[in-house]
């Protein structure tokens, strides 16, 4: 899975690495490899902001526009200017629970870079005044969890962690925290429960932002494993060269884990907002094309949760204000890919059923919506569909969450894009994000359900009632 | 809804219109009280929200448009604006009734909480006529069992998390959670670990649908079928008022009414359970008299009531009124515990009248000490001593109340006594005292000289200290108790008390003069001759101990047990076995055939709960009513109409012509409380008493005897489930008594050998049992504890009443 493309025969831009400049180097996971290899000198960022006042690492990040790599997009400056002030202890959480499918970004941060994370952690864990950071890692990430607690090791050794760091009177530390494989857990809020050894179910906000209420009802910043990743590159060069790459808006860059039909599928890192979906499928650097010269269908452009992008909208930019405007999300940088030969129905029902699978059934609409949901898509697929049950699908997915859903624009068919995000009966987005491919698939190709609805009688049915198809 | 003060009032708009609110409430409250009912699952008053159901799903707009919102989690705050009609509202709360009942069975007309089911009301007042979800439903094994009592059917579980922020929040026993995730998710106990929290019954109350039901009441009515009224519970003295429903002359159901200064809609199980007692087969139903085959065979009433009143007279006409005496009373009706008092006092003229039994407090503690209610106990940021027995096992409910007040309301407890309880882990410090010691234990910590300084400190800083006061140790003189309160009394003036008595209505009781050397009103001997009344004893007479001592001795004729089995609750067995032998003639007034009744020449057919109206006071001096639903079985009658018929053939009039109202009107001379009461039974809360105390304080001093190294100091206490004769007449509670054990810490069980399950001999001055012995991390080292009335062990045995401490030597036998 190393295969951040280098060769590059159209640009004539160098694109800066600002995480993934250690993702080719053997040994760039070690304490030696940090700081021997990469885009920048290991925990010398570190170093420079112990030289600084919290307050002055807060104004930088937010100076830089360091926007959230975990879904959202916000900033992460911001995000730390929302500790209720006066009130301690304080924590930092970096949520390594990735788990939505076609991501795998941080992990690759989590298993080549651990150190990049620690140095990113300990920088904020510096700027919020927190005395101890958590790292969550996903629980079926051994691979990750076991670098970690070797680069943890080596960072405490050499006193980047622990008691008056590099002579200093910071202190910190660092617990290495696995899940227990729930999706659920993402969400910043389950991910707290969790720490705290309760179910994994999300708190509502409000009042539980966990910036004011977090971990132990203390404040507490949860940040994306990349968010964090990018502290270290950001002191180290410094808040105009950062924001000189990508956009105004969203400056840095993105890593995309590029999935589904191209020819070159893995983990690029991308400027935000220069690049678009089409250089990604097709430049040589990225993806390579389609796979087998087939024509693109449908693609996801931000992980399983978000609302499916067309043919019409490959020449948009990699930016989550775009992206969000026309109807989806760049989420966490997962892109699915799929061409012709795709069955958008199954392709609908094997998205909704992660959903009603990882459901954690705290609230009504998403615990019973969206298994309902999926065992209508799964009659559909059957042969054993309804007329009525395109309409009665429709109808579930608005009582899970109400109103226009954001879609793409299909001008051919006179449809506008409805922006995200989506409106909740739930306390959590993952029962509306089973809505997204449901309302995608329906409204570009609800001629394919129908198809399979009406072919029912052809379809053989066993004596239990159950088809054999 | 709870009623609530508005101290800070906004204005929001509700549909529409301009409605005022307390700031910070939560929205589902203030549009409910201001006549827009929201519907709910998941939200309850007492529990925290967590907005999981989602039926409460309105349009709030607090300058941004309208969202919807989960109106539970939502505080008030001014020129919010809230729609809870608007077509969005509708079709958010009808699709998540749709999803409710998508996986739900419907079995409706087999369910008990068919007719009464949050679910079915809110289904017809609100859901689609027919169901659209055509897919198999989940299926469970149904129902299951989770504890003794409660079983969950998890089909109809619609997961809306009360049962289990009861027990965890509530109830302080987080043994129910829910399990798996997703459409699987379902509540359930963890492997192999009962549900076993003496709160579980609450759990079925407070459940929206069929999903957890209580065996005693299972498949037994319908609710519509049911006939109720709101009583008080008189299973311990905390006076939970309760609703009591039957159904063909049968209670069937009791449910906790959410009454603020007393039971915040909870119930132990119980207090909850308990009323199965009234329908046991072995209840009596008419008078037994001894004949002369010495069997006890039943008799009509004016028989029994004529060879009682001649006994009585001859014993009036022989060695005078003193020879009379009447023992308990604690279980009876004020009105009841009066017209006995005036009877005992007035028309037979004996003062050796008591109605606790040696394990409660003395008349002039409870009566003379300035008292605190419960909520001012439990007042946030207040410091409370607590010194009374252990309040999960015997008054449960103000348990309930301290754990709440310690994890919610910044309630600082500390807790002095002979072991840790209960209520230790939510108590701010816990100091243990060995029996006989609490004294100079607490003046240590008044006096700042102690080491435990954090509990000195709170005791010191307090500004305002709650004491609650009670005997934690059945083998320590009351005396101790005395010295005790009177210490507190003198080092910290303004301290209040709380009595942590045990039995219903021992207060009303002493009220109404059941005690020695007390006439109603907490009136003395001394004083004047109470209105009605024709006289009173030419002399003060003796307690519990005393007369038993007396009858022991041959010095008591007619020894009338009012409800009290001496055999089974007086501390020093031994005496009361030769009391009960000793007197004469022995009248027991019961329900049923207790072990003492049985050993009495006459059982007078008694009333019990729900079957006789009236009132009564609780520990904190509340005055609550008991109504009547039921008839008694046969022919058994209410106390007072015992007493009223007995003067009668005596020679006088209690002055009743029609009902206990007669006897409430002629109380009210006696007590502001009762002047509401003459015009009919209280509504709601109650009254309180005056609380203020009285002039009537004594002091005492103990000589206790230094421990020796040889010995163990007793510690005799209850438990919430024993051999108890109401407890083994309710079908639930019966078998749920532990078994009799003597627990060690592990500091003194190691030199024993004792490793868990050891036999024991526990040898007393006065006598020895053998019992199997076992480590209990809440003893203290030096102490040694037995249950009462648990098992065939019998740890009264080993006590004599009047010694200050009773040591023991545990040897392994």
């Amino acid at each position: 899975m190393s295969d951040t493309a280098v060769d590059t025969q159209e640009s004539t831009q160098e694109v800066p690495k600002v995480v993934s400049s250690r993702f080719d180097v053997d040994d760039g996971h070690t304490l030696h490899g940090y700081t021997q290899s990469g885009s920048f000198e290991g925990y010398a960022a570190l170093r420079r902001a112990l030289t600084m006042t919290p307050g002055a690492v807060s104004e930088l990040v937010k100076d830089a526009t360091l926007l959230g790599r975990g879904g959202a997009g916000f900033p992460a400056g911001v995000k730390w200017g929302f500790c209720a002030p006066d009130v301690w202890p304080r924590y930092v959480v970096a949520n390594g629970d990735e788990s939505e499918p076609g991501t795998y970004k941080d992990r690759l941060l989590m298993e080549r870079d651990p150190h990049q994370l620690i140095e990113g952690s300990l920088i904020a864990a510096y700027a919020i005044g927190a005395a101890q950071v958590f790292l969550y890692v996903r629980g079926e990430m051994p691979h990750a969890q076991e670098r970690i607690a070797a680069a943890l090791n080596e960072a405490y050794e050499a006193n980047f962690i622990g008691k008056n760091i590099l002579g200093t009177d910071f202190s910190v530390d660092i617990v290495l925290t696995f899940g227990a494989g729930a999706y659920i857990v993402g969400e910043e809020t389950a991910l707290i429960e969790s720490l705290e050894g309760n179910r994994g179910m999300p708190r509502l906000k409000p009042p539980f932002f966990p910036a004011a209420k977090g971990l132990y009802m203390m404040p507490t910043i949860v940040n994306n494993i990349e968010t964090l990743s990018n502290l270290p590159w950001l002191l180290s060069h410094g808040v105009r060269e950062y924001r000189s790459i990508g956009t105004e808006a969203s400056p840095g860059t993105r890593l995309i884990a590029l999935s589904g039909d191209v020819e070159r599928p893995g983990v690029y890192e991308v400027p935000q907002g220069t690049t678009t979906f089409r250089e990604l499928f097709e430049s040589e650097r990225y993806g390579g094309g389609i796979r087998g010269g087939r024509e693109l269908k449908m693609f996801i452009p931000g992980g399983a949760s978000a609302p499916w992008f067309f043919p019409e909208q490959v020449d948009l930019p990699l930016e989550g204000r775009v992206v969000g405007a026309e109807g989806s999300m760049l989420g966490s940088g997962a892109v699915v890919v799929m061409d012709d030969t795709t069955d958008a129905v199954r392709a609908c029902w094997r998205l909704v059923r992660f959903f009603a699978r990882e459901s954690c059934g705290k609230c009504t609409p998403c615990r019973e919506g969206t298994v309902w949901e999926e065992r209508i898509l799964r009659r559909i697929l059957d042969g054993q569909g309804r007329p009525s049950d395109l309409d009665l699908l429709l109808d579930v997915a608005d009582n899970i969450s109400p109103g226009p859903y954001p879609l793409a624009a299909h001008p051919e068919a006179g449809l506008e894009a409805v922006p995200f995000p989506p409106r909740q009966t739930t306390i959590c987005p993952l029962g509306p994000s089973s809505v997204a491919p449901i309302t995608s698939a329906i409204s570009r190709f609800r001629h394919e359900f129908e198809g399979k609805i009406n072919r029912k009688d052809s379809i053989p049915v066993t004596s239990a009632g159950v088809t054999s198809v | 809804m709870r009623d609530i003060e508005i101290t800070e009032p906004v204005e929001i708009t509700l549909n529409g219109e301009l409605v005022t609110a307390q700031n910070g409430e939560l929205l589902i409250d203030a549009c409910e009280r201001n006549g827009s009912y929201i519907p709910r699952f998941c939200y309850h008053s007492r529990l925290t929200p967590v907005g999981m159901c989602r039926m409460c799903l309105v349009e709030v707009d607090t300058g941004r448009g309208p969202a919807l919102q989960p109106s539970c989690m939502i505080p008030v705050s001014d020129g919010m604006g809230v729609d809870t009609e608007s077509d969005g509202v509708a079709k958010a709360q009808d699709g998540v009734l749709e999803f409710l009942l998508a996986n739900h069975p419907l079995d409706c007309p087999v369910c008990d909480k068919g007719g009464e089911c949050p679910l079915q009301d809110q289904a017809y007042a609100y859901g689609p006529g027919e169901s659209r979800f055509v897919e198999e439903k989940r299926h469970n094994e149904k129902p299951i069992p989770i504890s003794e009592l409660v079983l969950l059917d998890r089909e109809r579980c619609i997961l809306c998390d009360r049962c289990t922020r009861f027990a965890d929040e509530v109830a302080g026993d987080p043994l129910i959670h829910f399990i798996h995730r997703g459409s699987h998710t379902e509540v359930n106990t963890f492997p192999g670990e009962p549900f076993a929290s003496y709160f579980s019954g609450n759990t079925v109350q407070i459940c929206p649908v069929g999903a957890l039901t209580a065996s005693p009441y299972r498949f037994k009515a319908r609710p519509w079928d049911l006939e109720e009224t709101e009583s008080t519970c008189t299973r311990c003295s905390v006076g939970c008022r309760v609703v009591v429903e039957s159904s063909r002359n049968k209670v069937l159901r009791l449910q906790g009414v959410d009454s603020d200064p007393v039971n915040w809609s909870w119930l132990c199980d119980k207090g909850r359970f308990g009323f199965q007692a009234g329908n046991s087969g072995n209840r009596l139903s008419r008078p037994l008299q001894r004949c002369e085959s010495g069997e006890l065979s039943e008799v009509g009433w004016n028989t029994a009531l004529d060879s009682a009143a001649s006994v009585i007279s001859a014993a009036i006409a022989g060695r005078g009124p003193q020879s009379v005496a009447v023992l308990g009373g604690a279980r009876l009706t004020n009105e009841s515990a009066y017209s006995w008092a005036k009877l005992a006092k007035d028309v037979i003229g004996t003062d050796n009248v008591d109605c606790q039994l040696g394990d409660g407090l003395p008349a002039e503690l409870v009566l003379g000490l300035p008292g605190a209610s419960i909520d001012e106990v439990c007042e946030p940021g207040a410091t409370v001593l607590y010194l009374g027995p252990d309040a999960k096992e015997e008054l449960p409910i103000l348990y309930l109340r301290l754990r709440h007040a310690a994890d919610f309301d910044g309630v600082k407890i500390v807790e002095v006594g002979p072991t840790l309880t209960g209520l230790s882990p939510y108590a701010a410090e816990s100091v243990t005292a060995v029996p006989g010691e609490t004294p100079s234990v607490l003046a240590a910590l008044l006096d700042g000289t102690s080491e435990h300084v954090e509990a000195s400190a709170l005791l010191r800083n307090a500004s305002d200290l709650k004491v609650v006061i009670g005997r934690a140790n059945l083998a320590e003189d009351e005396a101790i108790t005395v010295q005790t309160a009177d210490l507190i009394r003198e080092s910290v003036p303004g301290a209040t008390f709380l009595p942590a008595l045990r039995r219903a209505n021992v207060r009303g009781a002493l009220e109404a003069g059941l005690a020695p050397g007390f006439l109603p009103g907490g009136a003395t001997l001394a004083g004047t001759l109470p209105t009605g009344w024709q006289s009173m004893p030419a002399e003060r007479g003796g307690g519990a101990a005393e007369i038993l001592e007396d009858a022991a001795n041959g010095r008591v004729d007619v020894l009338i047990l009012l409800g009290s089995d001496p055999l089974r609750d007086f501390p020093d067995r031994s005496l009361a076995r030769r009391a009960l032998a000793g007197a004469k003639t022995v009248i027991s007034i019961d329900p049923f055939v207790n072990a003492s009744a049985e050993q009495a020449d006459l059982v007078l057919a008694a009333s019990m709960f729900s079957e006789s109206a009236g009132t009564t006071t609780s520990l904190e001096g509340r005055v609550t009513a008991l109504n009547q639903l039921v008839t008694p079985p046969g022919t058994a009658r209410d106390d007072w109409m015992i007493a009223v018929d007995l003067a009668d053939r005596l020679g006088a009039d209690l002055g009743v012509e029609t009902s206990a109202d007669d006897l409430a009107e002629e109380m009210a001379g006696f007590s502001d409380a009762h002047v509401v009461l003459g015009d009919g039974a209280p509504v709601g809360d109650g009254v309180m008493l005056d609380i203020s105390g009285r002039d009537l304080l004594t002091s005492a001093e103990v000589e206790v005897p230094p421990a020796n190294a040889y010995s163990l100091r007793l510690v005799l206490n209850r438990t919430m489930y024993d051999k108890g004769t109401l407890l083994e007449e309710s079908e639930s509670s019966a078998g749920l008594a532990g078994e009799s054990v003597v627990k060690l810490s592990a500091a003194d069980a190691a030199p024993l050998g004792v490793d868990g399950s050891t036999q024991v001999k526990v040898t007393s001055e006065h006598g020895s049992v053998t019992v199997a012995a076992t480590i209990d991390s809440r003893v203290p080292k030096g102490v040694a504890v037995m249950h009462h009335a648990l098992g065939d062990v019998d740890a009264g045995t080993l006590l004599v009443h009047g010694d200050p401490v009773c040591d023991v030597r545990v040897e392994v036998s």
